[in-house]
């Protein structure tokens, strides 16, 4: 008898069958379709699947299913040429009150969605579109936050009547000289006592002058660098909301950069348009003798005002005066009203917006002040052969509250949930403080190549694979075929974890699977090899099969985890295919680990443990 | 089935001298072709712009270089992308005027007009394929940078674990073979100026990851003979570790080999590099896990007893392999 513990048969059929159930949907192919979603007060509905049917049907548009899945809505098409043309005939027939992007579908059944089991995300080199690498323009940002706290720390000492020689840029901060030390301590305490962001220092300037200089902390400098990246991958993804991409990817690589992937898209120029707009903000006061409803109705809005809408597509009547821009806007942050505890937007603003805001509220309390969201799309029209550049406007209003009281620099505005407080702190940064991007890399990818990759992958791996297969049951006979039975579990549960866990498959994650294929079978190499020693060595077979594999073990391990090491080493060198191909590399070792040794030896197990004659092995 | 005979005593310590003087040349070869040839770094790492080109009519290779020499795009790389048609350019921004505000993108949109317009004028009918692909000229150093930091980081790594589970001999020439393979593979690439991407720096970690694996095997079996045995002479200790796992050796290495011939042969251009160096390091690997890695391990004076001592110490210690 083996001794092979019951609970490890069942970890291994567990594993077995988990395995085949995640792996499951790749098997499905993914149906090309377009997805429709609903702009500003359009709905999605049934109303609308009809009249999609219906454009459809008479454009001569074959489409093979249209549904409705929560807020979008998907049409389903036999091949890429037609959705093309439903796709065509879609974003005319509807306009500008939905947006059309082509779209994969799945087919993978529902009962093996609702568990969770999905299929790989494809990368762009399997499905084609561009990739845009951008950077973020930190020494921008810096220098227009030290612009900043200069013009504050000017008109600070010019409203407490504090007499300075000259307040300049200098170095990572802000200096200023004074004549005299009384001047200087005064200045001091004034520009401390409204900056907690600033490490002030005082010295003797060559020229005999008492200086003053404040440098922003270095723990407010990285949050600033966090926060512009943050807000500028929002901002990039509202954008590329507008482009009508599906399933886009938008995310932060290390800590300067943003990596944009647009699957299906091919027209780079139109899209970096998108991604180039610029974004500001402006404070309105709102007109309470005009109705809005009955504005937007009936297009009458009086000469000084103008009517806005918001994102819900609510009318709002504003003030057309300017009451503080963007550009005065010195932070917004999402925090919590400290009497109520009700999440809020801290908003600060600079000296002269301070003191643009203490006039206003003084005559204005109770009554509303919008905000307004400006982004500006330049777009490039062929007229008569001659390319014009103009750009694209959109105006929505943020936010249109109530003044609670009378404020400057610091307030908040209160009434929202924390989702529209978060998203609001975001849209403020962005319209004010978004740093300059430039795209350091581009590359396309098209959708042809895309295709011929998936085949080719497809082919290298089962081709690689059957190989294996071959030649293992030949050189190992029966434990070959138990070797390869693991092999092939390996491929399946390798493939589910990294469907579970919405790893993007790229052509180097196919060479990484490949690789791992052809390596897992080292586990199996060196416990066959080992059983064959003990044979010899005149063990009986199952002394044989059981030092075989305990022999073995540590040499796997020992093995294992140093392969482990530089697949770590592969993950951390960070960048797109080198990680995509790491952490393949890192999941396949880790489950060759539990199909090559634990999986083989219950399946061995069960082969010969109960044979108590057991004579030969077919080793 | 057996390829190899169990029996087989092969007097591989024997051909030490022979074997290291091999690898000491091949070594300064490789070395010589990294620093003095160079690799050829893909725009995965140099940065620049890639511009394919589609022409209507079949066209010659070299009648395209002469087209963009003219111009005065002399460093231009230019490959055919299988077909006489489809025609990729690969070249280096121009140098930019210091204080010049242009993005990577701006100029790799005006370099692929001015190389249009060159290629034009020797023939009209040719169009771009695609928008040109570029990449930063800091991206590319970055990657560089990181690859080489990956590389180290690694290698201590194994050398600190290597360290721990067996002792610092083994650990050291454990690494020693590795950076011996590494260089090799390297060398080999930059002597055949393959091409040398981001796959291919994927594919030279990949070997490294190989190549430990089948050292800490030899070294296995060297440091159980040492335990096992009662009076043994290192160099024969040595030979029956190489020949006991000779089998081992060989049989991963085909079956590895296997599966990067069949990426190789079927997976396309975009793996081709990949499959190309992981075989290459694959043939290095196997070889200086049986000529290289042993007479290193001989040459720092391992013996029994640096394999012995902590197990009479400590029993506990003694049920560790």
């Amino acid at each position: 008898m083996i001794d092979f513990p019951r609970w490890k048969y069942w970890l291994v059929g567990i594993v077995m069958v988990l395995g085949i159930v995640y792996a499951a949907p790749n098997a499905f192919r993914p149906q090309p379709a377009v997805q429709i979603v609903a702009n500003r007060e359009a709905k999605v509905d049934e109303a609308l699947q009809k009249q999609v049917a219906a454009d459809l049907d008479k454009a001569n548009v074959p489409y093979q299913d249209i549904s409705i899945e929560k807020d979008r809505m998907l049409v389903r098409f036999a091949n890429t040429e037609v959705q093309l043309r439903g796709s065509d005939t879609l974003r005319v027939a509807l306009g500008d009150d939905y947006t059309v992007a082509l779209n994969l579908a799945t087919t993978v059944p529902h009962w093996l969605q609702s568990i969770g089991a999905h299929a790989m995300p494809l990368g762009l080199d399997l499905q084609g579109g561009v990739h845009f690498l951008m950077a973020v323009d930190q020494d921008a940002v810096l220098q227009k936050q030290q612009q900043r706290y200069l013009d504050d720390i000017r008109s600070i000492l010019r409203q407490k009547q504090i007499p300075y020689d000259v307040v300049s840029l200098s170095g990572d901060g802000v200096q200023a000289v004074f004549k005299t030390a009384a001047d200087r301590d005064k200045g001091l305490d004034a520009v401390s006592a409204d900056n907690t962001d600033l490490n002030i220092t005082t010295s003797r300037t060559p020229g005999g002058g008492y200086a003053l200089h404040a440098a922003i902390k270095p723990e407010v400098l990285d949050k600033l660098a966090q926060t512009t990246i943050t807000q500028n991958v929002t901002t990039l993804r509202n954008r590329v909301n507008a482009l009508g991409v599906s399933e886009p990817l938008i995310q932060q690589q290390g800590q300067t950069r943003i990596v944009v992937e647009l699957p299906g898209v091919q027209d780079t120029a139109e899209a970096k348009r998108v991604l180039g707009a610029t974004a500001t903000l402006e404070y309105h006061a709102d007109d309470p003798n005009v109705n809005p409803q009955e504005a937007a109705q009936t297009g009458n809005v009086p000469p000084d005002d103008r009517l806005y809408f918001t994102k819900d597509g609510q009318p709002v009547v504003l003030k057309k005066r300017v009451i503080v821009s963007g550009d005065e806007l010195v932070d917004a942050s999402q925090g919590y009203d400290q009497q109520t505890g009700l999440p809020d937007v801290n908003v600060t603003l600079n000296s002269t917006g301070a003191r643009k805001m203490l006039d206003f509220t003084t005559q204005n309390v109770g009554k509303r002040m919008g905000v307004v969201y400006i982004e500006r799309t330049p777009v490039v029209k062929v007229v008569d052969g001659k390319e014009v550049h103009t750009s694209k406007t959109t105006e929505t209003v943020l936010n249109n509250a109530v003044i609670q009281g009378v404020f400057g620099k610091k307030f908040q505005t209160t009434g929202l949930t924390q989702q529209e407080a978060q998203t609001l702190s975001l849209m403020l940064r962005s319209g004010s403080l978004a740093a300059p991007m430039d795209i350091v890399q581009q590359s396309v990818i098209g959708p042809s190549l895309g295709q011929d990759n998936i085949k080719k992958g497809e082919q290298a791996v089962i081709l690689g694979l059957c190989l294996v297969l071959i030649a293992a049951a030949i050189y190992y006979r029966l434990f070959g075929l138990v070797a390869d039975i693991a092999l092939v579990f390996n491929l399946l549960i390798l493939v589910a974890i990294m469907s579970a866990i919405g790893v993007t498959l790229t052509m180097p994650g196919i060479a990484g699977i490949v690789l791992t294929l052809g390596m897992s079978i080292d586990a199996n190499v060196l416990i066959c090899e080992r059983i064959r020693e003990e044979l010899r060595n005149g063990s009986t077979p199952l002394a044989s099969i059981r030092a075989g594999y305990e022999k073995a073990w540590h040499v796997i391990l020992d093995a294992n985890v140093t392969h482990l090491l530089a697949a770590l080493g592969l993950i951390t060198v960070g960048s797109g295919a080198i990680k995509g191909f790491g952490v393949t590399l890192f999941i396949g070792i880790s489950t060759s680990l539990f199909t090559s040794v634990t999986m083989t030896h219950a399946i061995t197990a069960l082969i010969h443990g109960r044979r108590k004659k057991l004579k030969t092995l077919w080793v | 089935m057996e390829i190899f005979h169990h029996d087989l005593n092969i007097d591989f310590l024997g051909m030490r001298k022979v074997s290291i003087v091999i690898s000491a040349i091949l070594l300064i070869v490789s070395v010589w072709a990294i620093t003095v040839k160079g690799l050829n770094y893909g725009l995965d790492f140099t940065g620049g712009i890639l511009i394919q080109v589609n022409y209507e009519q079949p066209v010659d290779v070299g009648e395209v270089r002469n087209a963009l020499g003219k111009a005065g795009f002399e460093h231009a790389v230019v490959q055919s992308m299988g077909g006489t048609r489809d025609i990729s350019i690969r070249l280096q921004p121009p140098k930019q005027a210091p204080g010049s505000k242009q993005s990577p993108d701006q100029i790799a949109g005006e370099v692929s007009k001015r190389v249009l317009t060159a290629l034009q004028a020797g023939n009209t009918a040719v169009k771009l394929a695609q928008p040109p692909d570029f990449v930063g000229p800091e991206v590319g150093q970055e990657l560089k940078t990181s690859g080489i930091y990956a590389v180290i980081v690694v290698i201590i790594g194994i050398m600190f674990y290597l360290g721990m589970r067996f002792e610092k001999r083994f650990a050291v020439a454990a690494v020693a073979s590795e950076i011996h393979d590494t260089v090799i593979t390297l060398g080999i690439i930059a002597l055949v100026q393959r091409e040398f991407d981001m796959t291919v720096l994927a594919s030279i970690l990949a070997v490294v990851g190989y190549s430990i694996n089948d050292k800490v095997v030899v070294f296995d079996r060297v440091r159980e003979l040492f335990r096992l045995t009662r009076k043994a002479e290192t160099p024969q200790i040595l030979n029956r570790a190489i020949n006991n796992t000779l089998s081992r050796t060989i049989i991963t290495s085909v079956f590895t080999a296997i599966t990067m011939a069949s990426l190789g042969l079927f997976g396309g251009d975009a793996v081709h590099g990949f499959a190309i160096t992981m075989l290459i390091g694959i043939l290095v690997g196997t070889l200086s896990s049986i000529f290289f890695a042993s007479p290193i391990l001989l040459w720092l004076g391992v013996s029994k007893k640096d394999l012995m001592p902590v197990t009479r110490e400590n029993p506990e210690l003694a049920r560790r392999p």
